[in-house]
Parts: structure tokens; C-alpha cells; sequence
């Protein structure tokens, strides 16, 4: 196991512990208003100090990563149950019109950057974090859908397949049976690092307030909050992002090591 | 003098020992030839000449190019060596040259890399060295690409790479192995004539001992990264003193007994098939145009036949193999097995799949990675309708892992575990599992090394006395398919231009075609009084 | 050459066409009438009925798709509900601001990607690479807004180099105009950056895995020389297609930056829209943004063309 795995499986599991530990505890009632202690730096009382209202950031954080990991979670499931079904079947039925259909409503979505997608669901149906999911999730969709395709194309032109094929096996179960654990391991890095963009589109649509709306607590709005104060209370800008940056880099830290530890290749020339 | 003379060279990378003390030199105008198996060491000689070894490597000893020790000069001393002193040919012309860049460029680039001459002068040379290796000016100027290049025609152009600057010594390693037979006897000649008329020394990495016979004025033998014997060509042949040396001839030209065929009873018949791929449109409004890569193909094969196919790369066999596994269909004709088709409205017919399975040639891509041996062997099950289950199923393991030389334990392990020749092994049980009427063997000992391919063909004799087999055989080695084959058809260009008893096709070739193909491929020189 | 040309610009349509009944679709499923929300609720039926005339809302859909569309082909996108001016023209102002600022971000993303990326690929393992590497790790987890917020803090309020917003304009000359989305375009640029110069790495370390490579150091070209003369322009090919990516990303994320720097861009102009209900707006903000994003893309497949001679003679 190489450092990155390790210093990445710490990190995110530091993130999610605390996301989960929100469900049950937090120092303070993350929405208790306590204007006198107001803008407090970072202290033994409040860990991280206290906002414009006085509610205690550390309470705050906890929430908050329940909010980006629940949304960039779901929002990568998403792109995961559509997308790798999707690149499964355009390979099985690669040149044909499915493919072609696939490929090209692939290339389309990838037209609509997330927060444009965003946009338009916030114009018809209002803000909320359910937007958020519902487009980063439809983002991921191609994301999937086209490496596994990738993955899964070379692995068709392998001669094992051809032997299922000759022991009549059809397309579908040749996916399932072959094809589908054979690019599993690339999945599972690419799903890490899907989840950490997924957390940072997630800040990004809550800041400019397309994500989850108040009184529930979200990394991004804490840093739209933060704005106008970053000159006189820096602590409120600087937390949220370093909870962001310290939760993207461990999952990427992760998936590189994930990558790293599953390629056979490499574990076979480490051997 | 010699030109280069490799003293007790040793060498390993990440202290895994390749090389140990190898010895051997290059006279001017010499041919000399080093082969072996894979993991010889051979290649690797080569890339320690060059100074070209990967990450890691730690040599010792000497590699002297005329009084000069290679090892011991700085890498940019050995910059302006390499490509004007020593020149090299690699084994895949397919990707050994760059595709962003053209030939002209490519060629010109070994002469203005060292500043041998002005720009001008450069590009009169680049043209001359490619008129020399065979591709014409008027047909394959400096500006073509890469791609618009056969495999034989990139490899006369890393060929002229290599001579541009006239170097006095030339390496190449495995230089026809990815070539037709047709094209590996043009570029041996080019080869030849070059050493010839440059007087270089030639340093010929290759596993085939039939073109090392033809070519060398010396040969090497290496096993194991060392040295087992060396000796002037005729020498060798006729007085072969290491045990490995005389294994590896034999090997090569291994002959096996085929029991005799049964009454002639047809089991498949192919009738007027045609196979044909459209081709992409040239224009955009053109009518797309179509490539027959079968061609109105008709022959049949009876019970108990070995039925041999063979022809060059693109001639067709690969896709006819496809149609009569019933992968792709055909867009005419009839592929019947036993009487019965082998699609049925545009659907692949399952009772004739069952009679019939498949070997193919990559030991290493033939099986996923993630079953274990039992569950492999046990694919073809999926195509009965009431398949073994429990100990029947265990025990029909156990015999064919049996039938093919391997233990019954095996069939936990995963197939990381093996060799190549035991992969293959493997390939055969899970064709065999079945007990098809009929097993098509798709270039199945091609990637071998010699001396294993001797053991599948026994292997191969054996099945057929005991399981009494039919099978086609495709493969582009006329050697191996004169062994293991009753009769042979020869495929060019998408049809089958000639057909008959093997002894008789190979003895008295009629066509053309067939003619070249025999005259081309290399044989191995009568060496039986001393193999013993 | 031409073939391939006319084939991608025929794609080019199709998805352009594709995308546009997309967005016409998605938004005219929204939920209420303009007329009657910009008139509120106790609008008389017979104004009501005149503005929809005036806005073009009384004709069926379909029609309204082929009026959208011609319109926007002739520079026409329609009149805004809340403003009442023509959309183009409030576009027009806002793309000055966000199509440059995205176009500086991509500069700026390239220049610093290419030569690092290069840099790391060249001394693979050693220290030199271990720290491009850090510092890219670093690069792609940080938002690009709160980085941002944090050049804000550094450079417009304690060292004062910059504003810490507003757009000076470019009527007050190129420099001044470029001066005040300098800030804008290192925040975009830089996690940008840190992804281009990591594809870039790797797929150089690819290359430099090829036979071709071999090859070369074979004719004596040294590693280096090898890296150059063989390595980046086949490395390229991978690299622009995340440089084709990244445009949608710099364009979509500028529409977050301006928040950061108050900047009069298209975000800005776009979330006015989505809380005043200016549907014909947002519709028309949200083409344009996915009309550029397939453009550049086509684009991006000319430069393969150039970069790669096998798809300038295949079809």
C-alpha cells in the first residue's frame, strides 16, 4: 500500500466520521443564534470560532459535509447506475446505431457544464439541493458512460471474449460475466475522483446559491456568507475552504492510491 | 580485427541477473546471428550495445566497438555513436515510427541530428537511402506518413534509417517476425545486400532458426542470458556440441505422427461464401465500396480430417474462421455443420455451436483474469442444455486437465499461474470440455517458443488418437501446418486458390501463389545425422 | 482534410440543433405565464392578452421554437420580459466581460501547464516532478471561488495591487480592462492549470513509452532532444481535449467568479433572470453558453486534424 492510499483513506474517512458523527452530535446546536459572541476567532469554546449570528463553525463544518457528501454521492450513484449500463451497451453494440445514439447523447450533455444544467432546473423548479444532485448526478452520467465504453471496447477485442461468444454466451451476459469486473477496478478510482469533483461542484453551485438553500448549513454558502466579512474575520472564509480542500484532496489522494494498488501491473512488477 | 567484440558482459535490472559473462564478436561484413528463446537474453545483448537498457539496469564487463568500450563513455558521447556509428532495426515496424511525422523527416533526422551534412544534402540522401531499401521517389516520396505504409514498406524505412550515416555496425533484433513470409524474404535479401555492399557487421537477434541458417556467417545460441554455443555457421549445423543447441533445431523442425483418417464422410461443409466489409466512403456522396475479405469460398472437411488453412496477414482466414464459428454472418453462401446451418434467421444455431469450439493464438488474452482454471474450462457448458453439475462436473474437469498433461489440482489456481504453453494447454481442455464434432485451432502454437510448440503439436497427435479429432487448422507457419494437417487449402486475397493432400501441395505446389509462399519461407538445412 | 472538416461541421449543427430544442423544451415546461407574472395577479385579461401578442407568447409551440430559433440566427434573441429591451443587447454588454475572461483564463491555464507538465515529464521520479505534482495535488482540491476570495484578501485589500472588484471597462483602454480581470483569470486559471499539467505528464510518460521513442534515441537523438522533437506534439492529442473541456469549465466557472469580483457578466445577468422569472432570458444565456461550448469543440477536433496526419487522410 503506498502513502498516497493511506494518507488518502485517512482524510476521507476523518470527513465522513465527522458527517456522520453530525447525525448524533455536534459541539453546538448548529443553528442556535448567539449575536454576543458573534465573528469569535477560533478558541477552546467554539473550535473554529463562531459566524455573524455567533453559531458555532465547527457544528457548522460537521453539517456541511453531510450536505456535500450526501449530494456528490448521490450525484455520482446517479452517474454511475445510468452511465456504466449505458458505455456496457454501446460497446457490446459497438458501430451500430445504439452506439451512435449513445456516443452522441453523450457528447451533447457534455455540452451542459453542471452549473448550466443547474441553471435551468433552478429556473423551472427553484433552488434547492436537490438541483444540485439532479445536475451534477446528470453530468456524471456521460463521464461513465464513455470510460467504461473505452474500457470495455479493448476488452471485447480480447480473445477470452471471443471464447464466451464461441460458448454462446450473448451480449448481456458477457457484460455482466467479463466485461463489467474486468473494468471495475477503474470504476471504483474514477468514481473517487468523480466524488471529489462532485464535492467541489457542489460548494461552487451553493455559493452562487443554486445548491442547498438555509437554514441547512453547506460549505459553499458558508463562503458566499463569508464574503463580505474576509477582510475583518478571515477565519469564516478560510475554514469552510480548507474543509473543501482537504476533503477533495483526500479522495483524489485515494483514488490515485486505489489506482495504484489495483492495477495488477503494478502490483505484479512490485511483487 | 573485429568490429565489436562483447566481453564477459553481464548485466540485471533491479538486481534480477539477465545477462551472465556473455561473449561473443562482429568482423566487418559479418553476419552474426544470436538466438534462443524468450528469456534468452538475446534482445537485451542488443539493447546493451546500443546503451538503450531500461531503468535500472547495471552492466559489467565490455562491449568494445572497435578498441572503444561502449559502456564506460558518457551518454552524449554514445548520442553521436548511436544511429553514425552503430545503426538499428527493431521487431514491430508498425509502431517504430513516429506517426505525427513524415518519412522524409524521419530519415532525414538521423543525418542532421549528428550535423553530417546541410539540409539540402540531407534531403538528397534521405532520398537516395529510400531508393536504395526499395521505396522509390516517384512512388513513396519524403513527405508520405507512416500510415500510409504496409508493415513491410515502414520497416524498409526504419532500414534506411539505420543506414543513412553508413554505420559500420547494424543490430537488428527480430526484424521480419511481425512480416509475412513473402516480406520477410524481400528484407532478409535487403539485409543481405547491404552488409554486402557497406561491408558492416550485421548483429541478427531472431528466434528463427531456419532464417538464422540462411543468413548467418556465425551463430549464437543463448538460453537463460547465457551463452551455450557459438561457432561459424556451417560448423554449428554440422557438429553441434550443447544438448540445447541439438533440442532446439529438433524442435524447430519437430515432426509428429498423425493416426489415419476414417472413411471420408463430410462433417462440414462451406459453400460460396462471401464475407464483405463496406469500406468508408471516399467522397461524401460517393457510394460506400465494399471488401470482399472472403471471397466466394467453398471446401469441405470430413470426420476425423485435419484440415490445414494457410495464407499471409489480411488474406481472409481470420474472418472466415469468425463465419464459420457463427460470429459474424455471411452475406452469401452456407457454412452447414453435420448437415445443419450455423445461423439460422440472422440468429447463431445453438445446436451446431455445441459441436464445435475454438483455440486461439494469445496464450495470455485467451482467458479472464479473474476466474480460476475449473471455471474456465467449464465456459463451454453454457452451450448444453442440461449441463454437469456437482462431482460430474469436478470430474470432467479433472479428465480433460488430464487429457491436456496437467493436474487435476489446477483447476483452483488462476491463470497468472501458468506459462504460455501451459495456457494453451488450458485453451485446448476448454475446447475439448465439450467433446465438439469439430475444434478450429486459430494460429493456437504461433506465439510459442519452439520447443514448447513441439510439445502442444505431440499434444495435439495424441488428442487425435484417443479423441479421434477433426479440426481446421489456420496458421501462417507453413512448417507446423505441414505436420499436424491431412490436407491443406491456401487462401490469397479472399479465396482459396489451391487445395489438396498437404505432402502433395507442399512436394508439387500448382498455383502460383502457393509457389512463392513455399519458396519464401526459410528452411531449416538437413542436420539429422548429427541430431540424434 | 475538406471531407473531415464538412463531417464534424455537419455534427456541429446536428448537436447545435439537438441542443437548442433541449433548452426550448426544458424551459417551456415551466410552471407559470410570464405575461401574467411581470403584470402580477390583478391584470386585466385584455393586457394580458396584448402583452403575450408583444412577446410572441400567443402562437403554438412549435412556432415559437422556429421564431426562437431564425430569430437567434439573425442576431435576434428576443425581448426580455422584466427589461422590455432586446436580449441580444443585454447580452451583447455582459459577453465583453465573460468571453474574455474565460479566453485569459484558458491563456493563462496553457502557459503554465504546458511547461510545467513538460517540466515534470522530463525528470519523471526526481524532485523536480515530486513538486509539480504536490503542487498540482493541491491545485485541483482547491475551489476556485475561495481561491478567489483568498487572492482578494491577498492582493485588492492588504497589499492593494488590484480592485477587489468591478469591471474598469474597456472603453478606458485594453490594459486597464485586462488589469481588473487579471485576479478573475488567476483563480480560474489555476486549478485549471493544475489538471492540464497532470494530463499533460502522463500522457507524455506514455509517449516516451512508445517504440518511436526507442527509435529515435537509436538514430542518437538524446532523451531530451527525443522528449521535443517526438514527444509533445503526439502527447498533444489528449491534451487538447481537455483543453476543449476546459473551456466549458472556465466559461461555466467564470459565471461564479464574477459573483467573487461583482463582476457585469453573464452570471450575474443570468441569476437577475432566474429570480425575476426572465425565462427568454436564461433560455438565450443558456444557448449561448452551450453554443460556444460545441463550437470550441469543433475546434478542438480541427486541431487534431492538424496535429495528427492520420485524420487529415482518413475520411
Amino acid at each position: 500500500m503506498s502513502r498516497n492510499l493511506i494518507l488518502g483513506a485517512l482524510l476521507s474517512s476523518l470527513v465522513l466520521l465527522a458527517a456522520l458523527l453530525s447525525f448524533f452530535w455536534t459541539p453546538y446546536d448548529y443553528a442556535a443564534l448567539d449575536i454576543p459572541n458573534k465573528l469569535q476567532p477560533p478558541s477552546i469554546q467554539h473550535w473554529f470560532g463562531t459566524d455573524h449570528f455567533g453559531r458555532d463553525m465547527f457544528s457548522m463544518i460537521m453539517i456541511g459535509a453531510r450536505t456535500s457528501i450526501a449530494v456528490a454521492l448521490v450525484a455520482v450513484g446517479i452517474g454511475m447506475t445510468l452511465g456504466i449500463p449505458l458505455g456496457l451497451m454501446a460497446a457490446a453494440r459497438k458501430g451500430t446505431w445504439l452506439d451512435e445514439v449513445i456516443m452522441r447523447g453523450n457528447d451533447l450533455v457534455f455540452a451542459f457544464p453542471s452549473l448550466v444544467i443547474a441553471i435551468l432546473i433552478t429556473a423551472i423548479l427553484g433552488a434547492g439541493a436537490i438541483n444540485a444532485i439532479i445536475a451534477i448526478g446528470i453530468f456524471n452520467i456521460p463521464v461513465f458512460a464513455r470510460i467504461t465504453r473505452g474500457a470495455a471496447l479493448s476488452l471485447w477485442e480480447r480473445e477470452f471474449i471471443l471464447a464466451a461468444r464461441v460458448s454462446g454466451k450473448g451480449a448481456a451476459r458477457i457484460s455482466a460475466e467479463h466485461i463489467l469486473p474486468n473494468v471495475a477496478n477503474l470504476l471504483i478510482v474514477q468514481g473517487t475522483i468523480q466524488f471529489s469533483l462532485g464535492i467541489l461542484a457542489e460548494a461552487g453551485l451553493s455559493y452562487v446559491g443554486l445548491g442547498a438553500q438555509p437554514p441547512t448549513p453547506s460549505w459553499g454558502r458558508m463562503l458566499a456568507d463569508a464574503q463580505t466579512m474576509v477582510s475583518f474575520a478571515p477565519h469564516l472564509a478560510l475554514i469552510p475552504g480548507l474543509a473543501i480542500i482537504v476533503t477533495v484532496m483526500g479522495l483524489n489522494l485515494l483514488g490515485d492510491g486505489l489506482r495504484d494498488w489495483l492495477d495488477p501491473r503494478i502490483r505484479v512488477a512490485r511483487a | 580485427m573485429s568490429l565489436l567484440r562483447i566481453e564477459n558482459l553481464s548485466l540485471s535490472i533491479h538486481s534480477v541477473e539477465i545477462l551472465k559473462r556473455v561473449n561473443l564478436s562482429i568482423a566487418p561484413g559479418q553476419i552474426v546471428a544470436v538466438t534462443g528463446e524468450s528469456g534468452s537474453g538475446k534482445s537485451m545483448t542488443a539493447l546493451a550495445v546500443m546503451q538503450l537498457l531500461p531503468n535500472g539496469a547495471q552492466v559489467s564487463g565490455s562491449v568494445l566497438l572497435e578498441d572503444q568500450n561502449l559502456l564506460t563513455l558518457s551518454e552524449p558521447k554514445m548520442c553521436t555513436l548511436r544511429g553514425a556509428s552503430v545503426g538499428m532495426v527493431f521487431q514491430e515496424p508498425m509502431t517504430a515510427l513516429n506517426p505525427v511525422k513524415n518519412i522524409g523527416d524521419q530519415v532525414m533526422e538521423t543525418i542532421l541530428i549528428h550535423k553530417a551534412m546541410s539540409r539540402s544534402q540531407a534531403q538528397a540522401r534521405a532520398q537516395e537511402v529510400l531508393t536504395r531499401v526499395g521505396l522509390p521517389q516517384d512512388r513513396f516520396p519524403l513527405s508520405r506518413y507512416p500510415h500510409e505504409l504496409s508493415g513491410g514498406q515502414r520497416q524498409r524505412v526504419v532500414i534506411a534509417m539505420a543506414i543513412a550515416l553508413r554505420p559500420k555496425l547494424l543490430i537488428a533484433d527480430e526484424p521480419t517476425t511481425a512480416l509475412d513470409v513473402t516480406t520477410q524474404a524481400q528484407i532478409l535479401d535487403l539485409l543481405k545486400g547491404l552488409v554486402r555492399e557497406f561491408g558492416m557487421g550485421l548483429l541478427m537477434i531472431t528466434h528463427d532458426l531456419a532464417v538464422v541458417a540462411d543468413m548467418a556467417d556465425k551463430i549464437v545460441v543463448m538460453r537463460h542470458g547465457e551463452v551455450v554455443e557459438s561457432g561459424a555457421t556451417t560448423d554449428l549445423l554440422h557438429n553441434m556440441q550443447h544438448p540445447y543447441t541439438r533440442m532446439l533445431f529438433k524442435a524447430s523442425g519437430h515432426q509428429v505422427t498423425l493416426p489415419e483418417r476414417p472413411q471420408p464422410q463430410p462433417l462440414l461443409e462451406v459453400r460460396n461464401v462471401i464475407r464483405t466489409y463496406r469500406l468508408p466512403r471516399k467522397g461524401l456522396f460517393d457510394i460506400p465500396e465494399h471488401h470482399r475479405a472472403v471471397d466466394n469460398v467453398s471446401f469441405a472437411l470430413n470426420r476425423g480430417e485435419r484440415l490445414g488453412l494457410v495464407g499471409e496477414s489480411g488474406c481472409g482466414k481470420s474472418t472466415l474462421t469468425k463465419a464459420i464459428l457463427g460470429l459474424d454472418e455471411v452475406q452469401a453462401g452456407e457454412i452447414r455443420l453435420d448437415g445443419q446451418a450455423v445461423f439460422s434467421g440472422h440468429k447463431p444455431n445453438l445446436a451446431v455451436r455445441r459441436k464445435m469450439h475454438v483455440v486461439f493464438q494469445d496464450p495470455y488474452g485467451s482467458f479472464n483474469p479473474r476466474h480460476r482454471v475449473a471455471r474456465l474450462i467449464a465456459e463451454p457448458f453454457h452451450l448444453l442444455e442440461t449441463p454437469p453439475t456437482g462431482s460430474e462436473r469436478q470430474d470432467r474437469i479433472a479428465e480433460m486437465l488430464r487429457a491436456v498433461g496437467l493436474s487435476p489440482d489446477d483447476a483452483d489456481k488462476y491463470i497468472h499461474e501458468f506459462s504460455g504453453g501451459q495456457r494453451q494447454r488450458i485453451a485446448i481442455a476448454r475446447a475439448l470440455v465439450i467433446q465438439p464434432e469439430l475444434i478450429l485451432f486459430d494460429e493456437a502454437v504461433s506465439a510459442l517458443d519452439v520447443s514448447v510448440r513441439a510439445q502442444i503439436l505431440d499434444l495435439l497427435a495424441e488428442l487425435c488418437a484417443t479423441y479421434s479429432l477433426t479440426y481446421l487448422f489456420i496458421s501462417h507457419d507453413l512448417s507446423v501446418v505441414r505436420t499436424i494437417t491431412d490436407r491443406v487449402m491456401v487462401m490469397q486475397a479472399g479465396k482459396i486458390v489451391e487445395e489438396g493432400e498437404t505432402e502433395q501441395v507442399f512436394a508439387q505446389p500448382k498455383h502460383p501463389y502457393t509457389q512463392s509462399l513455399i519458396n519464401a519461407a526459410p528452411t531449416l538445412p538437413e542436420i539429422s545425422d548429427n541430431v540424434a | 482534410m475538406l471531407r473531415y472538416t464538412l463531417k464534424r461541421l455537419i455534427s456541429l449543427l446536428i448537436s447545435l440543433m439537438v441542443a437548442s430544442v433541449v433548452i426550448f423544451m426544458v424551459i417551456e415546461v415551466a410552471p407559470g405565464d410570464p405575461a401574467s407574472f411581470m403584470l402580477g395577479v390583478n391584470a386585466q385579461e385584455d393586457t394580458l392578452v396584448a402583452l403575450r401578442a408583444e412577446l410572441g407568447l400567443d402562437v403554438p409551440k412549435v412556432q415559437r421554437y422556429f421564431n426562437w430559433v431564425s430569430g437567434m440566427l439573425v442576431g435576434d434573441f428576443g425581448t426580455s420580459y422584466t427589461y422590455r429591451t432586446p436580449v441580444s443587447q443585454m447580452i451583447a454588454d455582459r459577453l465583453w466581460v465573460s468571453l474574455p475572461l474565460a479566453l485569459y483564463a484558458l491563456a493563462l491555464s496553457t502557459l503554465i501547464a504546458f511547461p510545467a507538465g513538460i517540466y515534470a515529464a522530463a525528470r519523471r521520479g526526481k524532485p523536480g516532478d515530486l513538486t509539480v505534482m504536490g503542487a498540482t495535488q493541491l491545485g485541483i482540491a482547491v475551489p476556485n471561488f475561495w481561491f478567489a476570495m483568498m487572492l482578494v484578501l491577498i492582493f485588492a485589500i492588504n497589499l492593494r495591487w488590484f480592485n477587489a472588484g468591478g469591471f474598469a471597462g474597456w472603453e478606458n483602454g485594453l490594459w486597464t480592462g485586462l488589469h481588473s480581470l487579471t485576479l478573475p483569470a488567476i483563480a480560474l486559471a489555476l486549478p485549471q492549470a493544475a489538471i492540464l499539467a497532470r494530463v499533460m505528464r502522463s500522457s507524455l510518460l506514455d509517449i516516451l513509452g512508445e517504440d518511436f521513442m526507442r527509435t529515435a534515441r537509436a538514430k542518437g537523438v538524446s532523451r531530451r532532444q527525443a522528449l521535443w522533437r517526438h514527444g509533445v506534439r503526439n502527447a498533444l492529442i489528449p491534451v487538447l481535449t481537455i483543453i476543449g473541456l476546459q473551456f466549458s469549465f472556465l466559461l461555466a466557472g467564470s459565471i461564479i467568479i464574477e459573483k467573487v469580483f461583482y463582476l457585469p457578466g453573464l452570471g450575474r445577468l443570468v441569476f437577475q433572470a432566474i429570480s425575476a422569472r426572465d425565462l427568454i432570458v436564461v433560455e438565450s444565456v443558456v444557448m449561448l453558453l452551450v453554443f460556444a461550448v460545441i463550437t470550441v469543440n469543433f475546434l478542438v477536433d480541427l486541431a487534431y486534424a492538424a496535429v495528427d496526419p492520420r485524420l487529415r487522410s482518413r475520411t
